[in-house]
């Protein structure tokens, strides 16, 4: 067993959720409540990751990141090194690969937050920001930790990206799917096996909190509407 | 980040030291789609302080109308205007925001935050306020509106008249401008109804800001209104003091909307006012009926609407009768609609339309060329401009 692998897929994941939550809660705002016409755009640009091969995704990545593009020279020129084959590349590569498993949760979630009290709110004299703050974010908790969850376990089990973006650099890269793989091109299948089984199981206990809390925490209504302007 | 709204000390005081400012202005037209075709609400009002009662049929656009004072909807063009101030104005292009319009608004759901407890609920539009100030406002409106002792619970944990006085106790604890309610009476008992009418009526006393109160229900009318507004198909027609404007004949529009299946062209015969009665004939045969007092001549031309819910059908003639209107006739004919049979009566020339259960029409027998008698009490009788 590969601790250190998994102690970096762990951090891996935390550092990205914990993101998440920050850059997740804008877009979800910005999409449940925009009236653009050609919102179904940016939601679907959101949505691109779970359908795209994590290779491809973690090609632009890569390119992007590479010291050929615009970013990629900014960061070498701040820090001495490019963000390809480090942590905080992979961070980035992560940030995008799991977005959709953030962003949808928050974004039905708040949604789902009854229009009357956002009518209500704004006949009390709160801006559209306070009531969101007062009113719909902890209204919005199970949609909050859902995506948290989601993301996190997302991110723990992520490979093509990682691979791409990341490489294979044992303590700096080199998350528990990948260490899994190698594990079976060096024929060790006992090892693979009960890595495999440990990724299997958070990713199950994970995933029963999140339903559990949608089964017994939510009490959903549909539809919103933002009144405000 | 966020903007406070900042409340003046006590705009009880101002207001009252100003009078006539805290009125009201209201002219507003709106197009917008609905079911059958396009709906137009074209109002013009004032309302000054104390209740203005709103009342008309579903769909005549009371809620929407609210919704474009309180800023919850924009019109299409008009004037909102609250003493003297523009919160609306198309032609100055001025459309101040709902949360900074200081107007209250009870919807009819009450929207209380189920997160919050009845006191963070009713403290909730005082964030501007220093904490203990807030709290004693919070206490004492809880007070006013006795529900002190409910002050920990949530939403979900007390009954429905107790919400009704928790969504009413927030909206006044902010101490707004102006005051909408819709239909924030419905769905209570009359005991619940009535109490909640007289805190209503004590908050109004110290606070005189105009309240624009939405009902269906005639009777909130009278025992509310110092000023109705009868709103019908998005345009007013009527408005003045209750006793004139319910009294009055109405229009047959709205009769047809409140389901009136037996409307008859009618003349008026003679007044009788020591009894607070009138005596029309039904220009379609030779029926006579005693209807309640209009003011209208003898002579002339109204149209009479009865329910056919409020008919009684007797097949002898019945005898020690309070109802004034015992009508000799006959069964035509006899129509099922799901659980209501539907009996159609010639009474001298008139074809009165009247409800029966099915358990009714087998008792008594009823078949087509029965003799009948059609019962009508005086006050079953709703008369309307011709």
């Amino acid at each position: 067993m590969n601790w250190e692998a998994f102690w970096l897929t762990v951090r891996l994941a935390a550092i990205v959720s914990a993101l998440l939550i920050v850059i997740g809660i804008p877009i979800a705002y910005w999409l449940t409540y925009s009236r653009w016409r050609f919102k179904f755009l940016v939601e679907a640009a959101v949505a691109l990751p779970i359908v795209l091969p994590p290779t491809v995704l973690g090609f632009y990545v890569l390119v992007a990141l590479g010291s050929r593009s615009p970013i990629g020279r900014w960061w070498e020129s701040l820090t001495g090194h490019t963000l390809a084959f480090t942590f905080e590349g992979l961070v980035i590569g992560s940030l995008l690969y799991s977005l959709p498993f953030a962003v949808q949760p928050f974004a039905a979630s708040f949604g789902a937050v009854d229009s009357s009290l956002l009518r209500a709110s704004a006949s009390l004299g709160h801006s559209p920001l306070q009531t969101f703050r007062r009113i719909v974010l902890p209204l919005s908790k199970a949609g909050l930790v859902t995506g948290f969850t989601l993301s996190f376990a997302h991110t723990l089990g992520e490979f093509g990206v990682v691979l791409m973006v990341g490489g294979n650099i044992p303590g700096v890269t080199r998350t528990i799917s990948i260490d899994i793989y190698d594990q079976v091109q060096a024929a060790n299948y006992s090892g693979a096996n009960l890595t495999a089984l440990l990724l299997l199981v958070i990713s199950f206990l994970l995933l029963s909190v999140v339903f559990g809390l949608n089964r017994f925490g939510a009490n959903r209504r549909p539809s919103a509407v933002a009144p405000w302007r | 980040m966020a903007v406070k709204i900042i409340l003046p000390a006590s705009p009880a005081q101002k207001l009252s030291s100003a009078p006539i400012s805290s009125e009201l202005e209201v002219r507003i037209r709106k197009r917008f789609p609905h079911p059958e075709g396009t709906f137009n609400l074209n109002v013009h009002f004032r309302a000054l302080a104390g209740f203005t009662i709103l009342f008309g049929a579903s769909g005549a656009g009371k809620t929407t109308l609210l919704d474009c004072i309180a800023g919850l909807t924009n019109p299409d063009e008009g004037r909102v205007a609250i003493a003297g101030e523009d919160l609306y104005d198309s032609e100055k292009r001025r459309n101040v925001a709902a949360w900074k319009r200081r107007i209250g608004y009870v919807c009819q759901d009450l929207a209380l935050f189920p997160h919050l407890s009845a006191e963070e609920n009713v403290g909730y539009g005082l964030r501007a306020l220093a904490p203990q100030e807030r709290q004693r406002r919070s206490r004492e409106i809880l007070n006013t509106f006795r529900i002190d002792h409910l002050r920990a619970r949530r939403p979900s944990q007390i009954s429905g008249g107790e919400r009704q006085r928790v969504a009413l106790a927030r909206t006044l604890a902010t101490q707004p401008l102006a005051l909408l309610l819709d239909e924030p009476l419905a769905a209570l008992d009359l005991p619940t109804k009535s109490s909640l009418v007289r805190d209503l009526r004590k908050w109004n006393q110290d606070h005189r800001v105009p309240i624009l109160f939405v009902t269906h229900n005639q009777d909130e009318v009278f025992a509310l209104g110092d000023e109705v507004i009868i709103l019908d198909a998005g345009r007013i027609i009527a408005q003045g003091q209750p006793h004139e404007v319910m009294r009055a004949p109405r229009l047959e529009t709205v009769a047809q909307l409140s389901g009136f299946e037996n409307i008859f062209d009618a003349s008026v015969l003679a007044l009788h006012e020591d009894r607070g009665t009138m005596t029309c004939h039904l220009r379609s045969g030779t029926v006579e009926l005693e209807t309640p007092l209009v003011r209208a001549e003898v002579g002339s031309h109204l149209k009479v609407g009865v329910r056919a819910g409020d008919l009684l059908l007797a097949t002898e003639s019945p005898r020690g009768l309070s109802a004034r209107n015992v009508l000799p006739g006959t069964i035509r004919r006899l129509v099922q609609r799901d659980v209501i049979v539907s009996a159609l009566v010639d009474c001298g020339g008139s074809e009165f339309d009247v409800h029966l259960t099915l358990a009714a029409r087998d008792a008594l027998q009823l078949a087509p060329g029965n003799k009948v008698w059609v019962v009508v009490k005086t006050h079953s009788c709703h008369l309307m401009r011709a």
